[in-house]
């Protein structure tokens, strides 16, 4: 049980070079993962919002704890 | 567009033609890159293209597992190129990297035709059918599938098939780390280094900022390139340099402590963070080498063929046929993907269109880290690789003698040379440092010096081998962890406490009882003095590719029962290869007479030196262990054979009672829901 943290939404996107900039950073950001958490989030509020969101640090501590408790690395 | 691959066709042609039909004094690797890239394309957009549309009949309009379960958790529809992302990060291991340096002493050619035709046909094809069939069947794991298609016997033969599997590889990955740090401060220091750094990061991204993977493991990159500068320091300081010098048995006992402590301590702290920075390292320098490869395109000393095709090769023991084909597992077909394809992947794949390029797609990457790693090795001269790569029991400990040997061999090198290249290096000695992490460092470090300018040998040589000591540290602390969920889910069906993955008892009974396991080999091969690469190796191949033949036995036998006929030889095809090289490689390991390759034949001979009392003192002590050990070895091998068989065998009474209209087992696939991003109907 924790407050919400409101995470850092991208803006809209705009046009040009800086545009570009932010798509680039934003499909960096998703490949690391990084956005996980704003992700979470966003299906968080359209799926059941009356339900307590995680703080970032206990998303973060659980995204852990559930990505690896399978097989998570081969030869 | 057809006329790009009509292009596309001719100049993959043409490089092949260069690199296997007019090789003349030498070939430039930039054409075995070139004929590799042609190859994986078209097979990706013919091949793959195929399979996807008539033969596993993939259905955009259906629902994944991701959509259907979504629970914001396991199951999240995630955008491809993240799924291709996790799923490649998650497949590549130092695997392919050390199996071709190894299958180099063959020549650059047969490991190289392998690595293509294996991976097109077989390993990428594995990934993409089991990913296929587990996304069908809402996302279940390659043991379950087994069960259900092939009853208990395969299910449980899946299970502790990948449990052997766990304990050598992570045995033989070991031993590649120490045979890099023994006696060399330089890489220990910094291999040590990598230990305080991950914990900074694990802490980093768990308090300071929750989640910022990006930010942290960039620090942490920064970090690990101050750590392989600071060795060199350390390495020239006179009494530091003291502290991390140690022999091959004192630097194993460090690691089994080690992978003991990782494996109990909580995973934010130390495999996390590991991970996110083996990630990193490993897509930069990769795509750094290509990068450099292209550039310096350098040509490749080693014969395409050399004398050793016929058994006599120093690294291990054992003719091209059927070696080649279990030495390189990673990189032409690795079961193991099999374990990644039907666990976490298909829980994110956000429609069926997907699989081809996260299946398909990621193993071709793989594949072409291998064929690297096979450009890396050969662009040495063919002395100085065997000179590293050969152990001190078959060239000698003595450096004059060693290169005598290898000269003799037709493949001249000098004492100077090797002196010379050690001290370029910024080590003491790079003789008989087998198991190919250091010669690939070696290569590595001529490339990228040669390709970036500015000398700094030592300093690539050691970025290199923390390269591949991160990433084997990596998977040592995963796959420890991997071992003991696997251990507690089989210890809990006869004792209930130590089935609970969180009590920590059974955390710590588990964990030690994994690590003893590889602990044991890697010890073994510490002490043995033709090094264990030679006996732990192929043993690891055999079992990765009995597992391989698992999936593909499992794969075929739905693809028949679900009416697919002859193009059940998608799989079939590489399952009978497989099974075949397999079955024949691990006779010879059993009872051939040559006792570099016979482990029984080795056990013999051991008695016998045993007996006559022909060998030092101290040799003679720890023979006995060796000869307990090559039984052991031979008792695994035929293990693993006998499971290989049991499930193909339960695959063909299936598919002969499928064919002759009895009744079988219902096929596990979940009804069709339509996919919400489907579009109108």
């Amino acid at each position: 049980m924790s407050a919400a943290v409101t995470p850092d939404r991208p803006e809209p996107v705009p046009g040009g070079s800086a545009g570009r900039l932010r798509a680039l950073l934003d499909s960096i950001r998703a490949l690391t993962g990084d956005d996980a958490y704003e992700r979470y989030l966003q299906r968080h509020q359209a799926t059941h919002p009356e339900q307590a969101v995680l703080s970032p640090a206990e998303f973060y501590a659980a995204e852990i704890e559930r990505r690896y408790s399978g097989v998570t690395r081969c030869c | 567009m057809s006329l790009v691959w009509v292009l596309i066709a001719l100049a993959g042609a043409f490089s092949l033609a260069q690199v296997a039909v007019f090789r003349g004094e030498t070939v430039n690797a930039a054409w075995l890159l070139a004929a590799a890239v042609c190859i994986y394309l078209l097979a990706y957009r013919f091949y793959s293209a195929w399979i996807a549309a008539k033969v596993l009949m993939i259905d955009s309009t259906r629902a994944t597992p991701a959509e259907r379960f979504d629970n914001n958790r396991d199951y999240v529809p995630t955008h491809r190129w993240v799924v291709f992302g996790h799923h490649f990060a998650a497949i590549a291991g130092p695997g392919p990297l050390i199996g071709p340096t190894l299958a180099a002493q063959f020549g650059y050619l047969p490991g190289t035709l392998w690595i293509l035709v294996g991976g097109v046909l077989g390993g990428a094809v594995q990934d993409m059918v089991v990913l296929f069939l587990s996304t069908r069947r809402d996302g279940k794991s390659i043991g379950q599938m087994a069960r259900d298609e092939l009853g208990r016997i395969g299910g449980a033969a899946a299970l502790v098939g990948t449990f052997m599997i766990m304990l050598i590889l992570i045995a033989v990955l070991g031993l590649v780390v120490v045979n890099a740090m023994k006696h060399s401060p330089w890489a220990t220091s910094t291999v040590a280094a990598t230990i305080p750094i991950a914990l900074f990061i694990g802490v980093y991204l768990r308090y300071v900022r929750p989640g910022r993977v990006l930010e942290g493991s960039l620090i942490g990159v920064g970090l690990l390139l101050l750590a392989v500068g600071g060795g060199g320091w350390v390495a020239s300081h006179d009494t530091l340099a003291v502290y991390f010098d140690h022999g091959p048995v004192p630097l194993a006992w460090a690691l089994i402590v080690y992978g003991f402590a990782a494996a109990v301590v909580p995973v934010w702290l130390l495999l996390a963070p590991r991970d996110y920075l083996s990630t990193f390292v490993k897509l930069g320098t990769v795509f750094l080498l290509a990068f450099a490869i292209a550039v310096l395109r350098p040509d490749i000393q080693m014969p395409a063929i050399t004398p050793f095709i016929d058994g006599s090769g120093p690294i291990f023991g054992g003719s091209v046929f059927p070696f080649v084909f279990i030495t390189i597992a990673c990189g032409a077909i690795s079961g193991f993907h099999s374990l990644i394809a039907s666990g976490t992947t298909p829980k994110l794949l956000m429609n069926e269109r997907d699989i081809r390029m996260v299946g398909y797609g990621s193993m071709l990457l793989e594949s072409l880290v291998a064929i690297m790693a096979m450009i890396a090795a050969t662009v040495l001269d063919p002395g100085v690789f065997f000179a590293i790569n050969s152990p001190a029991g078959v060239v000698g400990a003595e450096l004059t003698q060693a290169v005598a040997t290898i000269s003799n061999w037709g493949f001249p090198v000098t004492a100077e040379r090797m002196e010379q290249l050690a001290s370029e290096m910024g080590e003491s000695t790079l003789l008989s440092r087998t198991g190919g992490a250091p010669s690939l460092a070696v290569g590595m470090a001529s490339i990228f010096s040669a390709a970036f300018g500015g000398g700094l040998l030592a300093l690539w040589y050691h970025f290199a081998i923390m390269f591949e000591a991160v990433f084997i540290l990596t998977t040592l602390d995963a796959g420890t962890r991997v071992g003991r969920f696997m251990l507690q889910d089989l210890l809990g069906n006869v004792v209930p406490a130590l089935g609970r993955t969180s009590w920590y008892p059974s955390v710590l009974l588990c964990s030690a009882l994994v690590v003893a396991g590889w602990g044991y080999f890697l010890y073994i091969g510490v002490i043995d003095p033709n090094g264990g690469v030679n006996i732990l190796w192929p043993l690891f191949g055999i079992s990765n590719q009995m597992l391989a033949g698992i999936a593909l036995a499992v794969a075929t036998g739905i693809l028949v029962r679900s009416g697919r006929g002859w193009y059940a030889l998608v799989t079939g095809a590489p399952l009978a290869w497989i099974a075949f090289i397999t079955t024949w490689a691990s006779m010879e390991k059993v009872f051939s007479s040559d006792p570099r390759v016979g482990f029984l034949a080795a056990a013999q001979r051991m008695r016998d030196q045993l007996a006559e009392a022909a060998l030092p003192p101290e040799q003679l002590k720890v023979l006995p262990q060796l000869i307990f050990n090559q039984q052991l070895d031979a008792v695994l091998t035929l293990f693993f054979v006998a499971v290989l068989w049991t499930v193909i065998g339960a695959m063909l009474v299936a598919v002969l009672r499928h064919n002759g209209g009895r009744s079988t087992r219902p096929l596990a696939e979940s009804p069709y829901v339509r996919s919400r991003y489907a579009g109108p109907a």
